[in-house]
């Protein structure tokens, strides 16, 4: 063949695309009112903040710690009843584990509509429920966790080998012996990979949960920040980021352990 | 023994892969389906435990049509009929001896089987089986740790160990070096020979089809066009099986 009618492919795809990545950041700039000059004198106001939040007050950790334990608990059992609710929705979701499109379809619309609700606003309807306290925090986490785990399993799901599960079928397998020998062994490693992070995630979204009273850590943030006691509020945040990194350091060493 | 009556069978996008299929097999044979790839063999093999679904005809099991069963029915046919793939088909990440328990399934409820009770019979089996294709050492390594022909071996094993009547082997060595095809063939011939299991093999080299066989049928464009004794396999046979042989000018012409 001849070199010259090798035609290069054209370039004009990635042009376009990236045209209209910028044409889409600059028209919601322009639609929300971002202002580049309404950041800058924001400046001033931001550094006066973080120059009152250090000094951290020290003397605040142990005060916290109560709350500290707390939202850590409540991550703990909402990341676990999430993870447990996730497993039969994500396989329903599936399409190449449930063949019925009726059945797929409404699994995946009822995990998208869980997804949809924000974190703060489930807690306010669960603090509404179960009144003030850490139970409604537990139910908000344990719902943000569902969604999040079941959506990123059931589309690892979609993935996994097909060829192990033709072999359960042709061996006279039940849909839960094809389950339980096919597709947990490759989906395990996946699945407890989502959920650590899930619990990650928890423990900075429990600390937000607080401000509308679904206890925790972010009852302090809401007082801290409310009677401007900046200090303190950055004692708290110093806090969260060292538990943070702790769970971050032991995940990452346990999810290593499972590839 | 495995009977098709009328069978056919066209794909949604109008591909004939069967086409008015009649054939008995009696039990304890030795068969092997040779023919180039897309004549049909893989259709016609995996139509028999319905991993695809005919659109015309009836297949029968010993007297029981798999074309009607549904539910339980279908599945206890299904687990007196084994089957070996190309790619094993092995959950990689568990262990051997767990792939070859996965072959027991069929025999018990599914609670017991979720819950991981197999019984002192059931190991027994397993070991056995790993012991007859000579890989019990490896029963407690996980599968992805293997070499594709120890896989093959492993997959014989679960097939053994679900105590199949018949095995399906569907292009059983097309990933295998010589060698290790030879091991494997060997496998398959002794566990016909010593336990009787009907063994009906696809293969598409037709030296290996002639030494292991003692019946072979060749398919082309979804018909058999050859049924009988291996011995009886001569050039005309191959020719209509394989299409026409290049003439001695045309392989010249490729040599120069």
């Amino acid at each position: 063949m001849n070199r010259d009618r090798l035609q290069k492919p054209s370039n004009i795809k990635a042009y376009l695309t990236f045209i209209l990545f910028i044409l889409l950041v600059w028209g919601s700039a322009v639609r929300v009112d971002a202002d580049l000059g309404k950041l800058i004198l924001g400046f001033p106001e931001m550094g006066r903040i973080l120059r009152e939040m250090w000094p951290p007050d020290w003397g605040y950790f142990p005060k916290i710690a109560d709350a500290m334990l707390e939202t850590i608990r409540m991550a703990i059992l909402g990341t676990t009843f999430g993870a447990i609710l996730a497993v039969p929705i994500s396989l329903l979701s599936a399409r190449n584990i449930t063949r019925s499109p009726i059945l797929y379809l409404s699994a995946r619309l009822m995990m998208n509509l869980i997804r949809t609700i924000p974190n703060l606003l489930l807690a306010a309807l669960f603090v509404a429920i179960f009144g003030i306290g850490p139970i409604a925090g537990i139910g908000a986490l344990t719902l943000f966790s569902f969604g999040l785990i079941a959506k990123l399993t059931y589309e690892s799901l979609e993935t996994i080998e097909k060829e192990p599960l033709e072999a359960m079928t042709a061996v006279g397998a039940t849909k839960s012996q094809l389950i339980v020998f096919g597709v947990i062994p490759q989906i395990l490693p996946q699945f407890i990979s989502y959920v650590l992070f899930t619990f990650e995630v928890n423990i900075r979204a429990a600390a937000v949960l607080g401000l509308v009273g679904a206890g925790g850590i972010g009852l302090y943030y809401d007082r801290t920040l409310g009677l401007m006691q900046y200090e303190r509020a950055s004692s708290i945040i110093l806090f969260t980021l060292a538990i943070v990194l702790l769970i971050d350091y032991f995940s990452v060493k346990i999810r290593e352990k499972l590839i | 023994m495995i009977q098709f009556k009328n069978v056919s069978k066209i794909y949604p996008n109008g591909t004939i892969g069967l086409k008015n299929i009649n054939l008995t097999i009696e039990s304890g044979e030795f068969v092997v389906i040779v023919g180039l790839s897309g004549a049909g063999k893989t259709t016609l093999l995996r139509s028999i435990n319905r991993l695809h679904e005919i659109t015309k005809g009836e297949i029968l099991i010993d007297g029981q049509s798999i074309t009607a069963a549904e539910g339980r029915e279908l599945r206890n046919i299904r687990r007196d009929i084994g089957m070996i793939f190309q790619n094993y088909n092995l959950v990689k990440r568990s262990s051997v001896l767990r792939n070859v328990l996965a072959g027991r399934v069929g025999h018990h409820s599914s609670w017991r089987t979720i819950l991981g009770l197999f019984s002192q019979s059931d190991l027994d089996l397993a070991f056995r089986a790993l012991e007859r294709v000579n890989i019990l050492e490896k029963s407690y390594v996980r599968a992805d740790q293997l070499s594709g022909g120890q896989q093959q071996r492993v997959a014989i094993a679960r097939a053994l160990a679900q105590e199949a009547k018949i095995i399906l082997a569907d292009e059983p060595v097309a990933s295998l070096d010589p060698i290790t095809t030879r091991q494997v063939m060997n496998d398959l011939k002794r566990i016909n020979q010593e336990l009787g299991i009907t063994m009906l093999v696809n293969l598409h080299m037709i030296d290996l089809a002639k030494s292991y066989a003692t019946r072979i049928i060749g398919m082309r464009a979804g018909e058999i066009v050859f049924d009988g004794p291996s011995q009886a396999v001569n050039d005309q046979i191959l020719a209509e099986i394989y299409g026409e042989t290049m003439s001695d000018e045309e392989v010249g012409a490729y040599a120069r």
